[in-house]
This record gives structure tokens, C-alpha cells and sequence, in this order.
């Protein structure tokens, strides 16, 4: 890695206040250090309660942080709020989970689309128009879908929307959560496609967060594995995959299905003959 | 640029008007003439009444309909349309301020609470709380004992404490709406508070306040009517809806006709109210569910016309199999004409994306499609009973006994109000041949939860489904669909909602179980990894077709069909070295 | 279980402390002679004297709501500005009445209501649609005028039963329970069509959830799928609209007992209303509320019995 990493996070600690009467808060993040080059893709990847979407969040400030610092481009940007926080959109953007939740429904694709253009009031409409089209082009939608509404489109075309709006003001770094877990799997690697294409052409960097090692393993050039809110392994990607360090690192590579019945017969051997011995 | 299925065709915006749409429907439509109507014929009383509403005619009175009285006359003689037309003026001027008050506040209690949350929020509950918990109509009544016969005062309390139920429903919908991903993603696009409330907020709210609005009017009129009634509401000569109602009670033993008019057009308006709101409600959800007019049932095959019982040996067989579902635009088939065998013993795939109908293919194995689907031609056979066109009772013997299930959610699958134990109880005494004695249960219990695997099944049984983890969960499930001794097991994808290394497990089982008691298992999956690790053969499904068949070495190794080398090469690998993206 | 009664405790404070002042915080909006306005001209000194003794008139409110508060913790709530009756006594006497008319009402439109919805939500679409304009009719519809036709038709047409007046317990249960039939019927049919629908669509929406699916799909059959565990399934949201409903019932009775000329709460409040007998208001506001939050806090047991997650917690 070169230069300033346009991600530094140092030892972020997300805890919840308990409902009970004097227990100790719930521990979601403890103590997470990493970070993430310019036009570098970095995977979290987690099992359900790792606590990989909450950092996600904290990072983008939809989720209060208990400790450590979140620096973007060298600057600090842990408890930024109100005005100041909405600026950061044009360095740091997000993509969620849920094609179908993130787009409101009852507004216009182009009018969502806009919405990361209103920031800054200098275009005007014509411009704004001409940008949302260029932006539709760039996903592969056609210029009418502006006018549409997120029902009216399939999952992997409102992932796309998602998509463009997220790249709308070129931002250096974007929080991919999920962005193709709810997705087939046709429709998830043209997803995938869309986003290296868009990497290649704008020069922003990805936070990719999943469950999926595979899709890693692909997608990412380094990745962190996280265990209980904490990072347990940190690599390159392909070296995670094929040598993995950590136990549980190691549990997972062996747990995912490869799809390839011979080969997957032969890993699954090794998998229960490891279990039996560690039993 | 990657190619994209083409996008639909541009259709006019969705409606977000909360009345477009009501005059397709007869019943709601009839009811917003109604109160309209009325409420028109009422404000224009002076000119519509045909005399004033106190001239008595002592000569004819309770003089039942004429050309001069359309209504009739009361027991002294005054008009009684002219008297229902000025009376509705103190009901419905009491029932607008009370809507007025009802909307004011619940709106803006609702949107600060719901809006700012913290202390405001907490202190707003907790005045909601209180308000609801008093009870209104006796307030109104202290309100009455001291502004005598103030029908503007006491509406005004009714409407205000009624409001605490519409805030909290504003205030549950802001919040909602503030945990919606679409304004988290605002906000990470850089919108300022202002902008999120105007742009996705308000819109919302304002289409939410219609319908309470409308079903809080019916019970104000009642409440007004009812004040009327006693006469605490409108001095006594003036005429009132209610009062009139009273009126007609006093003469009730001789002549109960305008018992009749009085409450009837009361009985009326409140129920118009209420279907316009009703009628709101269903078209507000037919919104949400982008469904809306009639569903026509597709017909269900009957005769066995064009399907012959195979006879390969198959524990399962199915030819020319076809399921369609209602839809607002026509029956839809979602299986088109499928046939495949699943042998003895086999774990036997049904692999396809969403929308292939796979999962509908297996429930309706078990009969367990939804009302609106049905077979539409070809049949299924278990061993040599025909399963498609079985009666109700017939399949209830079969389920569980013969073919059983094993579905997507866990966490979802089990009632969460029963104790494992108990669950599993009842299903062994329907369908195993344990005497229903109590140890012999429990001993069938301890012997089920000990095959999935499940160390202490004692402590299991004796749990309710929230304390357990999903993998556990799921290993319930599974041995509650072993407590028949099924010849087949359906597994509609088992895995999906669970990490991999619980996954991992649950697939192990699935094999073992196999093993040992030889029983068929189809697995229905997206998962093309899941389908190489546990599969002996498959059929790939897209869009309810069959494209694909064969042993997994085939399908993999030796694919046939486009789609399916594209599902191959989609699906992404964990030991594939080269990285097909950079 | 217990911190749910303890909120629900702690609300009924501030609830009792608002309802107790309401009487006095208005009065104190009333220009003038507040005695005077409040009693109108046709008031009697003696009237006029026994309302400004019993409620301290010549003090500041603030000093009023005091000696009122300090007097209702002793149990003292006053007597009748009428008949110089103890409120306290008044209100002993004619709760029977009314409780009988709340509890008779609630079992009955309970009953009805579960097994209507049960039974709707079983069948097709038309018979749906049906009950949907019929229990809409029942929940719409004024509860006095429903109960003025049901005079009309077995009390006065064909004498079934009486159709006015009331016959304590003590003195002839049967003649009781022959009183209270048509008022506790015309009390409870909105109650039948709101826990009806309430029923249905819990119901409806409970048979579509998975856990059913795998009851179906294990052979249980329908008697033990609806009766036993969708039913169970749906006692949150029908003991939740139960309570709601008692609630409603507990003011709903006075429209009833004027009806049925029943000595009640309710006729004994509209009385005392159109007399301005503010004690007596007072004291049977107090009473009233005071029932709500026993219902409340009823169903706030019922609720956590009823659901797993509390009970285990």
C-alpha cells in the first residue's frame, strides 16, 4: 500500500448500552484497527453477530462509536455530525443490503439519484438532468428509468440504482454492505462486474462487507475475518482463502461449499477428518 | 457496459392520492356519497328545509309521511326532515372539532415524538399513555357538569384525548420510517434533517392520518349523538340527531317509526364513515402489495387424463406437472409441464435463482400450496398413490407419515408459544404407532433429538423456540419431520438462513440421515455449492421449466444447457485459483 | 411479569392526580362566582352553600384540589350536593350495576367474538366480505340506539323480557338475570364485531406463518392447527383488544343503563351532571378511571402470562 490510506480505523469499539438494571453494556465491536488504500478493495467478511455491518455503520456515522478513532483521508472524522458529516458525501458513500429498502419507493429514480447532487446547490436542473442520465448509462439502465419508480424494477436493477447513486459525486470510498447477498447469483456477478468496472473508470475504493469467503476471494485484494467484534485474521485475500491461519479462519474456508462435486467431496473428507481429530 | 434484463415499460407514477382508486370500488364509493351528501344537505339546511325546524302543527302530529311533511311529523308536529337537516348541524359542527382537535394533536405529538426520540419522546409516551388510559367519556361529562350543554367543549375533549391514539400511531410510523434503509441512505448522500422529513418523511404521515381520521369520525358521531341522547349536549327545544332519537324513545310504545329515521340516518353516516375508512385501509394495502382487482383461481387438473402411473421404481414421480397461480392480471404459470423420478434412498436436487419454482414445486408435493395456486395439469405419484387431486384427509395421513418437510426459517418454522417437547410430542403420537403413553413419548422424544445430534435432549424438549440458536432450530425441525418414518423428505432450501459452519453441519446430517434410514431426500437449493457437497442427481429449473438433468458429475462436469454453464461460472468459489475478477 | 405491573402502577399516579384535578382546573377557567355559573340561577342558597362548603370555594383552587386530595386518601369523597348522601355509599350502591352490566357484556361479546372470527377466517372469500359489512354494522351503528330497537322489538313488541327497571340480585335472581339480558346483549354487539374482526385477520394472517406450514406439513390436522396453535398464536393481539374493549364498555354502560333506566354509575352520573352535583361527578370520575386501570393492569398480566419471551425472561 502507498500514500495515505483514504480508510484508517484505530481500535474502534461500538458498545450498547444493556436494558437491565446496572449490567454491563453489550460489547458489538471491540478494539478494530485496519485500513484501506486508495482505490483498494478491502472485504470484512463475519458470520451473523461479528459485528462486520456494524462497522460499516460506524463508519459512516449512522451508529455512535464508544472508542477509537475513524480517519478519512488522514482526517478524524469519529464524531463528526450535522452539517459538517453531510459534507463527507462526497468522499465516503454507502451501498446497502437491501436493493428493495434503500430506494424509497414512492420517489422517482431520478429524483433519488439527485439526492447526492442537492448537496452542493451550485448545478443547475439541466445539469442535474444530464448528470442522472450519464449516471443511468453508466449502470446500464436506459435514461428513461429516471421517471420510474424503485417498484417497477428487479432486484438487480435496483442494486443498480443503488450503484449509481452511490458514485454519483465520485467518492474515494464506498461501504459496500452486502450489495449482492440478496441477490441471484447471475444477477450478483454482474453486480460484482458493474462495481470493478466502476473502480477501474473512478478510482474509489471499496469496504466490502459479506458473509460469502467466495465472493472474497474474488472480489477483494485484502481481507479481515471477524469473530465476536474483533479481527481475528488480516491478509491477502487469496492467502486467507488457500492458507488460512487463524482456527476459525480455518473452520470457515472449510465450511463453504465449493461447486465442484469431486473436489468438494475430497474438502469435505479433510473437513470432518479435521473435526474428528479435534474432538 | 454488462448487459441487463430489459427494464419494464415506463408506467404512470405509482398513486400516492389516498382517494384515487376508491371509485372502482361500489362499497367505499357509496359511503363518501353518503357522507358528503349529507354533510352538503346539512350545511345548506336553511334553503333545503321544506319548514323551520321548531313550527309545530299541532294538528298533525306523528302524522307519518305526506306530500307536505316527506318525512312525517314528531309527537308535536314539527317537520322531521327540516328537524334532521338543522340537527345535524350541532352533530357535525361537534364531529368536525373533534377531528380538528383529534388531527392536531395526534399529528404533531406523534411526529415529536417519534421525530426528536430521547427525553421528548419519553416524556410524550408517557402523557400518551396517561391520556389514553383515561377514560374520555366520563372527562367529557365533568367537562359538562361545568360548561352546561357546551356541545363545542365537550367534543373538544373527546377529540383531544382520542389523539393520544392517532400520535401513536404517527409516532411508531416516524420511527419506522427514521430505521428505513432508504434514509440512512439520505443521510450517507448527505441530507440535512430538513430535507429527509419534507422529501421522505411527511408524504408518508399525511397518507397514514386518512383512515384514522375517518374511523374516529364514526365513533365521534356516535359520542355526539350520544351526548344528544341524554340531553347534555344541545338545549332543549333546538334540534340535535340525538336528541331527536330521545324524542323517539319517550313515544317509543305507540309509534316507534321515528325511532327508526332519527337512528337510522345516524346509524348511516356512522356507517359510512367507517367504510370510507375501511375502504382506505384496503386500498392503502393494495398499494403496498401492488396487487389489487379480483383473483381468478386457476382450475385445478382433475382427471388423469393425460398422465399414466410411471413405473420406473421411483419412491416419487412426477409427469407433466403444471402449477399456476391467481394473479390480478390472469392465472400465471409459474411450473410449466416438469417431469422427473427420485429414486429410493437418493438426495435428489431441485436447483434454480429465484422464480424458478422450485420452492412451489415441493410444497405442492405436500399439498401445501397456497389458496390462490393450484395444479394445473399432470400428477405426482408416492410410490403408487396418486398425491395430485388426494383429498384434504387423505393428504393429512400422508403428511408427515409418508412425505415431510423441512423449510427455509428456522427461527420461523417452530411455534414459538409450545415447548419443543410439546410440539414434538404431538407429532409423534399422530403419526408414529407409539402408544400414546407418556414415557414411551418421551422416550421417542430423547431417541428423535438424539439422531439430529442434539447433546441433552432433555433440556431441548423442555425449551420454547427463542432460547435456541438456528442450527439448533433446524435440527428440531429435521427431527420432527423424522418422527413418521417418511419414505421422503422435502428440504426446501435448509441451509439459507444459516451461517456456513452451521450449514455445514445440517448438510452432514442431511447425508447421515440418509444413510441410515434410506429414505429419499429432495433438496431444494440456489446454492450450486450446496448441490456438489449433498446431491446424487439434480434437475436445474428456470422459470419453471426443467433445462437441466442428470447426476451432479453430469450437470457439473457436462452441462448441456447455456443456463446452466452460467450458473456454474456465476457461482463463486473459495477454491477456484485464478480470480476471475481482478 | 413484574416490572410491567410496577410501570403500570407508577402511570396510575400522575393518571389519578389528572383525572382527580380536571373538576378543579376547569372551574377555575369559569369567570365570576364559580358556585353561581356552575349551579346556573335556579340553584337554591342551600345548594349554593353546600357547594361552596364542599369545595372550599372561598379558597384559591390550588388550596381546593389540596383539602379535596387530602380528604380522598382518608376516603372521604364528599357527599351529594342533593341528597346529602356520602358519595362513597352512593357510589358502593350502585356499582354492582354496572360491574354486572361490564363483566356480563365482556364474557359475552368475547365468547361470540372469537368464535365468529375463528369461523370466518376458515371460510371463503364471500362469507368474508359478508362478515366484514356485518360486523362493521355492529361496531358502527350507536350501541343506544341498538339497544332502543331491541327494547322495541322484545320488550315492547313481544314482552320477552322487561324493558325497563331492575330487580337486585338478592332479591330475585332470576328476575336479575331476566333485566340484564337485552342490556348486557346491546352493550356488547360492538364488542362482538371488533373482537370478531380482530380474531379473523390474526387468525388469517397467523395460518399463513411458517410454524403452521410445518404443523400441515407433519399431518396435524386442522381441529389441533386452528383451536390450539393458531389459536394460541393469535391470544396476544385478542386479549390486547379485549382489554381495549372492556375500556370501552365501562363508559359505554351509561348510555345502556339510561336506556334500561338501570341504577348504575352511569345513570347516577348523567344525573348527577344535569345537576351540576359536582362531588358526586367528581367521586364517580374518580371510580371510573379507577376501573380502567384494573383493566389495564388485567391485561397487562394476562399479556405477559400469554407470551413466552416475558414469562422466561
Amino acid at each position: 500500500m502507498t500514500g495515505t490510506p483514504i480508510l484508517k480505523v484505530d481500535g474502534l469499539a461500538v458498545r450498547y448500552p444493556s436494558r437491565g438494571f446496572r449490567k454491563p453494556p453489550t460489547t458489538v465491536i471491540e478494539d478494530v484497527s485496519f485500513e484501506v488504500g486508495c482505490a483498494e478493495t478491502v472485504a470484512l467478511v463475519g458470520e451473523s453477530g461479528s459485528g462486520k455491518t456494524t462497522i460499516g455503520r460506524a463508519v459512516l456515522g449512522l451508529t455512535p462509536v464508544s472508542g477509537g478513532r475513524v480517519l478519512l483521508d488522514g482526517r478524524d472524522v469519529t464524531r463528526l455530525t450535522g452539517r459538517a458529516r453531510r459534507l463527507l458525501s462526497s468522499d465516503l458513500q454507502a451501498i446497502f443490503q437491501n436493493p428493495y429498502g434503500s430506494l424509497n419507493p414512492a420517489l422517482p429514480v431520478g429524483r433519488t439519484l439527485a439526492e447526492p447532487l442537492l448537496v452542493d446547490s451550485a448545478r443547475s436542473r439541466d445539469e442535474v438532468r444530464a448528470h442522472i442520465a450519464e449516471l443511468l448509462r453508466r449502470v446500464g439502465l436506459p435514461e428513461d428509468a429516471a421517471d420510474r419508480y424503485p417498484p417497477q424494477f428487479s432486484g438487480g436493477q435496483r442494486q443498480r440504482i443503488a450503484i449509481a447513486r452511490a458514485v454519483a459525486r465520485k467518492p474515494k470510498l464506498i461501504i459496500c454492505d452486502e450489495p449482492t447477498s440478496a441477490l441471484d447469483v447471475t444477477t450478483q456477478a454482474a453486480a460484482l462486474n458493474l462495481l470493478s468496472e466502476l473502480q477501474d473508470t473512478l478510482g474509489c475504493a471499496y469496504l466490502f462487507i459479506t458473509h460469502d469467503l467466495a465472493v472474497v476471494k474474488e472480489f477483494a485484494a485484502r481481507t479481515l475475518v471477524l469473530q465476536h467484534g474483533r479481527i481475528v485474521e488480516e491478509g491477502r485475500s487469496t492467502d486467507v482463502c488457500d492458507r488460512p491461519q487463524h482456527a476459525y479462519t480455518r473452520r470457515l474456508v472449510a465450511a463453504a461449499p465449493v461447486p465442484d462435486p469431486v473436489l468438494q467431496r475430497r474438502r469435505r473428507q479433510q473437513r470432518t477428518d479435521v473435526e474428528a481429530a479435534t474432538a | 457496459m454488462t448487459t441487463v434484463e430489459a427494464p419494464p415499460k415506463a408506467r404512470s407514477r405509482p398513486r400516492i392520492n389516498p382517494f384515487a382508486g376508491i371509485w372502482r370500488r361500489p362499497v367505499p364509493a357509496a359511503a363518501l356519497v353518503v357522507v358528503v351528501g349529507i354533510s352538503v344537505a346539512v350545511i345548506f339546511a336553511p334553503l333545503l328545509a321544506p319548514h323551520p325546524p321548531l313550527a309545530q302543527d299541532l294538528l298533525h302530529t306523528l302524522s307519518g309521511p305526506s306530500a307536505n311533511h316527506p318525512l312525517g311529523t314528531d309527537a308535536l308536529g314539527r317537520d322531521v326532515l327540516s328537524r334532521l337537516l338543522y340537527g345535524g348541524r350541532p352533530t357535525l359542527i361537534g364531529v368536525g372539532l373533534a377531528v380538528l382537535v383529534y388531527a392536531f394533536f395526534g399529528m404533531s405529538l406523534g411526529m415529536l415524538a417519534g421525530y426528536l426520540r430521547g427525553w421528548t419522546d419519553r416524556v410524550i409516551v408517557a402523557v400518551l399513555d396517561v391520556m389514553l388510559s383515561v377514560p374520555a367519556v366520563i372527562i367529557t361529562l365533568a367537562v359538562l357538569a361545568i360548561f352546561y350543554q357546551s356541545n363545542a367543549a365537550a367534543m373538544l375533549t373527546i377529540g383531544f384525548f382520542a389523539s393520544a391514539g392517532l400520535a401513536r400511531i404517527i409516532r411508531s410510523s416516524c420511527i419506522a420510517l427514521r430505521e428505513e434503509l432508504f434514509v440512512d441512505a439520505a443521510r450517507v448522500s448527505g441530507l440535512g434533517p430538513a430535507r429527509i422529513m419534507a422529501r421522505h418523511i411527511l408524504p408518508r404521515l399525511t397518507g397514514q392520518l386518512l383512515v384514522p381520521v375517518f374511523l374516529f369520525s364514526g365513533n365521534a358521531l356516535a359520542i355526539q349523538t350520544g351526548l344528544g341522547f341524554l340531553g347534555l349536549a344541545t338545549p332543549a327545544p333546538a334540534p340535535s340527531w340525538g336528541g331527536m332519537v330521545g324524542d323517539a324513545a319517550q313515544i317509543m310504545q305507540q309509534d316507534p317509526y321515528l325511532l327508526f329515521v332519527s337512528g337510522g340516518l345516524i346509524g348511516l353516516m356512522s356507517l359510512s364513515f367507517g367504510l370510507v375508512g375501511d375502504g382506505l385501509r384496503d386500498l392503502e394495502q393494495d398499494r403496498r402489495q401492488a396487487t389489487g382487482g379480483r383473483l381468478r383461481r386457476p382450475v385445478p387438473a382433475t382427471a388423469p387424463e393425460n398422465a399414466a402411473k410411471p413405473s420406473d421404481g421411483a419412491v416419487l414421480a412426477v409427469r407433466d406437472y403444471s402449477i399456476a397461480f391467481a394473479t390480478a392480471h390472469g392465472p400465471r404459470t409459474v411450473v410449466d409441464s416438469i417431469s422427473f423420478s427420485v429414486r429410493p434412498g437418493e438426495i435428489f436436487g431441485l436447483v434454480g435463482e429465484s422464480g424458478s419454482g422450485k420452492t412451489v414445486t415441493g410444497l405442492s408435493l405436500l399439498g401445501l400450496l397456497p389458496p390462490n395456486g393450484a395444479v394445473t395439469s399432470g400428477a405426482a405419484w408416492l410410490a403408487d398413490t396418486r398425491l395430485s387431486g388426494l383429498p384434504e384427509r387423505e393428504l393429512q395421513r400422508i403428511r408427515g407419515s409418508e412425505i415431510a418437510l423441512v423449510s427455509q426459517e428456522p427461527m420461523l418454522a417452530l411455534d414459538p408459544y409450545f415447548t419443543i417437547g410439546s410440539q414434538l410430542a404431538e407429532v409423534i403420537r399422530r403419526t408414529a404407532a407409539v402408544s400414546g403413553r407418556k414415557d414411551a413419548v418421551r422416550e421417542r422424544i430423547r431417541e428423535l433429538l438424539t439422531s439430529v445430534h442434539l447433546r441433552d435432549p432433555d433440556d431441548v424438549a423442555r425449551r420454547h423456540p427463542h432460547e435456541l440458536s438456528g442450527g439448533m432450530l433446524q435440527r428440531i425441525v429435521i427431527a420432527m419431520a423424522l418422527a413418521g418414518s417418511p419414505k421422503v423428505l422435502i428440504a426446501d432450501e435448509p441451509t439459507t438462513a444459516l451461517d456456513v459452519t452451521v450449514q455445514a453441519g445440517i448438510l452432514d446430517l442431511l447425508r447421515s440421515l440418509r444413510d441410515e434410514h434410506g429414505m429419499a431426500i429432495i433438496l431444494i437449493t440456489h446454492d450450486l455449492g450446496v448441490v456438489a457437497d449433498t446431491c446424487d442427481r439434480a434437475i436445474v429449473m428456470e422459470q419453471g421449466r426443467i433445462v437441466e438433468e442428470g447426476s451432479v458429475e453430469d450437470i457439473f462436469y457436462r452441462p448441456r444447457h447455456a443456463y446452466t454453464k452460467k450458473l456454474i461460472e456465476s457461482t463463486p468459489s473459495i477454491a477456484r485459483t485464478e480470480g476471475r475478477i481482478a | 411479569m413484574l416490572p410491567i405491573i410496577l410501570r403500570r402502577l407508577a402511570l396510575s399516579v400522575p393518571l389519578l392526580v389528572v383525572v382527580s384535578a380536571i373538576t378543579f382546573v376547569l372551574e377555575s377557567f369559569v369567570p365570576g362566582d364559580p358556585a353561581r355559573t356552575v349551579l346556573g340561577i335556579n340553584a337554591t342558597q342551600e345548594q349554593y352553600d353546600a357547594l361552596q362548603a364542599a369545595m372550599h370555594l372561598d379558597q384559591p383552587v390550588a388550596v381546593q384540589y389540596w383539602l379535596y386530595l387530602r380528604d380522598l386518601l382518608q376516603g372521604d369523597l364528599g357527599s351529594s350536593l342533593f341528597s346529602g348522601e356520602s358519595v362513597l355509599g352512593l357510589i358502593g350502591q350502585r356499582l354492582p350495576v354496572t360491574l354486572a352490566l361490564v363483566i356480563g357484556g365482556t364474557v359475552l361479546a368475547s365468547l361470540v367474538g372469537v368464535v365468529l372470527g375463528v369461523y370466518s377466517a376458515t371460510r371463503g372469500r364471500f362469507s368474508r366480505r359478508l362478515f366484514d359489512i356485518v360486523s362493521l354494522l355492529g361496531s358502527a351503528v350507536p350501541n343506544f340506539w341498538i339497544a332502543l330497537l331491541l327494547v322495541a322489538v322484545f320488550a315492547v313488541k313481544f314482552a320477552f323480557f322487561p324493558a325497563t327497571g331492575y330487580t337486585p340480585f338478592a332479591e330475585s335472581p332470576g328476575e336479575w338475570a331476566a333485566g340484564l339480558v337485552l342490556p348486557v346483549i346491546s352493550l356488547s354487539i360492538g364488542g362482538v364485531a371488533f373482537i370478531s374482526k380482530v380474531t379473523r385477520d390474526a387468525m388469517m394472517s397467523t395460518l399463513a406463518l411458517d410454524h403452521i406450514r410445518t404443523l400441515r406439513a407433519s399431518g396435524i390436522g386442522p381441529t389441533s392447527i386452528i383451536w390450539k396453535h393458531a389459536l394460541r398464536a393469535c391470544g396476544l393481539p385478542v386479549v390486547t383488544t379485549i382489554g381495549l374493549m372492556m375500556i370501552t364498555f365501562i363508559p359505554g354502560t351509561i348510555l345502556i343503563e339510561n336506556v334500561f333506566t338501570l341504577p348504575g354509575l352511569g345513570t347516577t352520573v348523567v344525573d348527577a351532571t344535569n345537576q351540576h352535583d359536582l362531588p358526586v361527578v367528581q367521586g364517580l370520575t374518580i371510580t371510573f378511571t379507577v376501573m380502567v386501570i384494573v383493566v389495564n393492569l388485567l391485561v397487562d398480566v394476562l399479556y405477559s402470562l400469554l407470551n413466552p419471551k416475558v414469562r422466561t425472561e
